[in-house]
């Protein structure tokens, strides 16, 4: 069985549909082509460069890792009461836990949108006990919300598998030898969970990075994040060089960042790119 | 009992945080208003609008078609390739996992302009079709790497004893090895299901000429405000999903619980 025609289909598919289409980005991105014929030029990757630009990238690197370690904070004992052994109906927790992620994202984060505004159910409540107003739609704290409330998800769910998989022995004999509940967390299952930690990182963080609907959707019009930036290239601006560019640097981005976290992940089994 | 409190609460607040967005489409959708600000007495209007309206009911057509003949397709290609991936060694296998990685750990935004720059370069006109193919592509990992831990768990000796006994190579596949890799193939038809129906990114920049699924309608609407029927069609679609899987969770309870009680 040297031979695996049957695989054949699928590579050509990939070839075409994913190979090919990356290199696209990339002879879009490093060549010009006009009616003088077709040049290199590295005038749009310098362009991404560009303090103007290099500003929206950091700060949409800095709203996906605040959003990512809100995450972590709020998903890490989630995942732990989720995986307790002796929780009565657990499988149903699990279910309930999951099934927002079955409707649509766009209307979750509209919702969010009804609950957030001046005159929102949230100001409306918070006025009833007479707290003052939150006026956070349109500002970073609305696009950090909704981007914890998307991905927190991604972030519950790895944990949990890595903590249900732990043997009950080990902390049982962590507890025999006296350690405190709060030493067993800290030098038995935490360091136990950490794949488990990283895959949930990553997954929250590169699809915060890349976002365009959340920040149009809470941002506001304006808002604008390398997301955004790179969808404005392409349907608004028109300027395919330097949406290639962005696109180009944002997936090298994404893999560096993926190449880097997937050493941390143990039974990665000749996966990755890596 | 006070840790146990405590967990009690901050389940209950998590699960209102996941709920409250949720909860307000399904309210107002029985909204008698088309505000989506203020309560204006209860009704069910939109519930029969929703079957009259072009728009919507095109889209979530197109939802439907596209997410089955994609996941169809995925599904087949996927699990033929897994098998001959299965059997891949060295060079080859770490070749195909690669470029079966590459569009899981692309970001989505990126997939989509690539597909949409290849369509242009290719002279296809965006649409049904390209959109399609699209779904498809970004299905067939999923499928994949369904399957493949299925067939890591798989005894070779059984392929060989079906093959000593006289099977073509074919009938043995057909009868040993797919039986066994089946719940790895439906998961991956699942996943390939749901992802294709939740997709916005990616068929945003691959659709064209009128072509729109559930989420870019969702999309164009959310500018100008959405719709009532939409919450309407929402909150059919969550409550038809939490009877579905309610009812897959307590049958597979029970088939632990047998389990248990034969062991």
């Amino acid at each position: 069985m040297k031979k695996n025609p049957i695989t054949y289909p699928y590579i050509l598919w990939m070839v075409i549909f994913t190979v090919v289409p990356l290199a696209l980005i990339l002879v879009y991105s490093v060549f010009t082509m006009d009616s003088s014929g077709i040049g290199f030029t590295l005038q749009h990757i310098k362009r991404v460069f560009e303090p103007l630009y290099l500003v929206v990238l950091l700060r949409s690197i800095r709203l996906a890792v605040v959003s990512t370690v809100i995450c972590l904070v709020l998903g890490y004992p989630v995942a732990m009461i989720l995986a307790e052994r002796h929780l009565s109906k657990k499988s149903i927790l699990i279910v309930l836990f999951v099934i927002p992620m079955w409707m649509n994202f766009l209307a979750r984060t509209y919702a969010w949108m009804t609950l957030l505004e001046k005159n929102g159910l949230i100001n409306t409540a918070l006025g009833a006990i007479g707290l003052p107003a939150i006026n956070i739609l349109y500002t970073d704290n609305a696009v950090i919300l909704g981007m914890v409330y998307n991905f927190l998800p991604f972030m519950v769910l790895p944990i949990y598998s890595v903590l249900r998989k732990i043997d009950s022995a080990v902390i049982e004999a962590a507890e025999d030898l006296g350690a405190t509940p709060v030493t067993t967390f800290r030098r038995v299952i935490f360091p136990l969970s950490l794949p488990g930690v990283m895959s949930g990182i990553t997954m929250v963080f590169m699809p915060a990075v890349t976002t365009f609907v959340i920040s149009r959707l809470l941002g506001g019009g304006q808002y604008t994040l390398i997301g955004n930036l790179i969808e404005q290239q392409f349907l608004t601006t028109r300027d395919w060089g330097f949406g290639s560019s962005l696109s180009f640097i944002l997936m090298i981005f994404i893999l560096l960042t993926m190449g880097i976290m997937s050493r941390y992940e143990k039974d990665n089994e000749g996966g990755g790119l890596w | 009992m006070v840790i146990k409190l405590l967990k009690r609460m901050y389940t209950l607040f998590i699960f209102f945080f996941l709920y409250a967005p949720i909860l307000i489409l399904v309210i107002f959708s029985f909204n008698n208003s088309k505000s989506r600000a203020h309560w204006d007495g209860f009704t069910f209007k939109w519930y029969a609008e929703l079957f009259h309206d072009q728009q919507i009911m095109t889209s979530l057509y197109y939802t439907l078609l596209i997410a089955i003949i994609a996941s169809v397709v995925a599904t087949v290609i996927g699990t033929a390739a897994a098998i001959g991936i299965h059997n891949m060694r060295g060079i080859q296998k770490t070749f195909t996992m690669n470029i079966t990685y590459l569009p899981v750990l692309n970001p989505d935004i990126v997939t989509g302009i690539s597909l949409m720059l290849l369509f242009i370069f290719l002279n296809i006109p965006t649409g049904f079709i390209t959109m399609l193919l699209a779904h498809i592509t970004f299905n067939l990992p999923f499928v994949i790497l369904s399957v493949l831990p299925k067939l890591k768990q798989l005894n070779n000796q059984i392929f060989d004893a079906a093959l000593d006994l006289g099977a073509s190579p074919l009938t043995a596949y057909k009868k040993v090895i797919l039986p066994q890799i089946m719940p790895g193939v439906v998961t991956g038809f699942l996943l390939a299901f749901t992802m294709s129906i939740d997709d916005f990114v990616i068929s945003f920049f691959t659709t064209g000429s009128g072509v729109s699924n559930l989420a870019i309608t969702i999309y164009s609407m959310a500018r100008r405000g959405i719709n009532p029927k939409i919450n309407a069609l929402l909150t059919l679609m969550f409550v038809s999903i939490l009877l579905l899987l309610i009812l897959i969770n307590n049958r597979m309870s029970r088939e632990d619980e047998r389990k248990e009680k034969l062991t």
